[in-house]
């Protein structure tokens, strides 16, 4: 405690803590409880997932064919690869390449787009055919009681997802200013490593969308 | 306490390894939507959801560095993921076993909400066949 007032003093240490790491340690458990609440409230729509496919298991396996697995394997692949370059973004600013960081950051802020992009694609091909959550359901092709109840689940658990990707795309942009301003350092990196701790979640909840959506043997 | 911050504050890991972890990735994702084509029947889903856990694993170990980091996140986090399942698999012994002892348990609850029955069937812009 007392050695804090002669210690240097960094710009980024808030006056609540007492060096740095602690500083960084709290961040970090902070973020994974956040992150923790973000897997409960896709927990809840999993569960629902699980309720629904084990009461319909072939009427669940009718309507997925009609989701389009090209395009949903290329969103994985382009999900996998934006983490790949957030994680790369870490790096170069822990080795304090302001420019190296930027570029990852720019790539991860346009594979963030090109998934909703082909996201728009798959879900504006089916909103024109009629493949629609409840109440909005008009498509007549599948067989089985009761079709909505999947696109009602799809629409629900991709939505929220997109959702967060978008959140993500903001928090990324807010990112790339900081780091323009040359707010970060390899000594102060926290604000983008808590970025990519949600990017990578974001992510984590794909590798399980996709294969429970589009995958159904 | 110091010593320990400073060990897990400079761990800058090598690129080989973040590449090795892509590369990885992108190839158990091929392999999920390979089998997808195959009939295994019940091994599907078991297959899906394995090929998924092993790269949820791989992403949360080396991309969100749980396996560098302190060990706190990574209790936190399994222990989450373990109560979901507490979740799930309780609330899938009522919605599968809800007939068990009284028969009437086991229908609809609102037939109504079966809206395909009792809508007519209309042939939209012959759209319908074609499918995806």
């Amino acid at each position: 405690m007392s050695n804090s007032t002669d210690h240097e003093h960094p710009k980024h240490l808030q006056h609540h803590f007492t060096t740095s790491e602690q500083q960084q340690d709290s961040a970090k458990f902070g973020t994974w409880l956040f992150l923790l609440t973000e897997i409960l409230l896709f927990g809840g729509l999993f569960c629902a997932y699980a309720i629904y496919r084990a009461w319909n298991p072939e009427l669940f396996h009718n309507a997925h064919v009609h989701l389009n697995t090209p395009l949903g394997a290329t969103n994985t692949v382009v999900l996998i690869t934006s983490s790949l370059t957030m994680a790369l973004s870490i790096r170069a600013m822990q080795l304090g390449n302001k420019k190296q960081t930027l570029t990852f950051l720019w790539c991860t802020l346009a594979l963030a787009g090109a998934f909703l992009v082909i996201k728009y694609f798959e879900y504006s091909h089916k909103i024109h055919l009629g493949q629609l959550p409840g109440k909005w359901y008009t498509y007549n092709g599948i067989e089985g009681t009761n079709p909505h109840v999947f696109f009602s689940i799809y629409f629900l658990m991709t939505g929220l997802h997109g959702i967060h990707v978008l959140g993500g795309m903001a928090v990324i942009s807010w990112m790339i200013y900081r780091t323009n301003r040359n707010e970060f350092s390899p000594a102060y990196y926290t604000p983008i490593e808590m970025t990519g701790l949600y990017w990578h979640l974001v992510d984590l909840i794909w590798i399980f969308l996709f294969p429970l959506f589009y995958l159904i043997g | 306490m110091s010593s320990h911050s400073e060990t897990h504050q400079r761990h800058i890991l090598p690129l080989g390894l973040y590449l090795n972890v892509f590369v990885a990735l992108l190839t158990f994702t091929a392999i999920t939507v390979w089998v997808s084509y195959m009939d295994f029947g019940v091994f599907n889903l078991l297959v899906a959801m394995t090929v998924a856990v092993v790269k949820a694993s791989l992403v949360a170990m080396y991309f969100m560095h749980l396996r560098y980091d302190n060990k706190l996140y990574t209790i936190s986090f399994l222990l989450s993921i373990f109560l979901l399942g507490v979740f799930i698999i309780l609330t899938l012994f009522d919605t599968l076993r809800r007939d068990d002892i009284y028969d009437i348990k086991g229908g609809t609850i609102k037939p109504n909400a079966a809206m395909y029955d009792n809508r007519p069937p209309v042939d939209t812009t012959g759209e319908a066949s074609a499918g995806n």
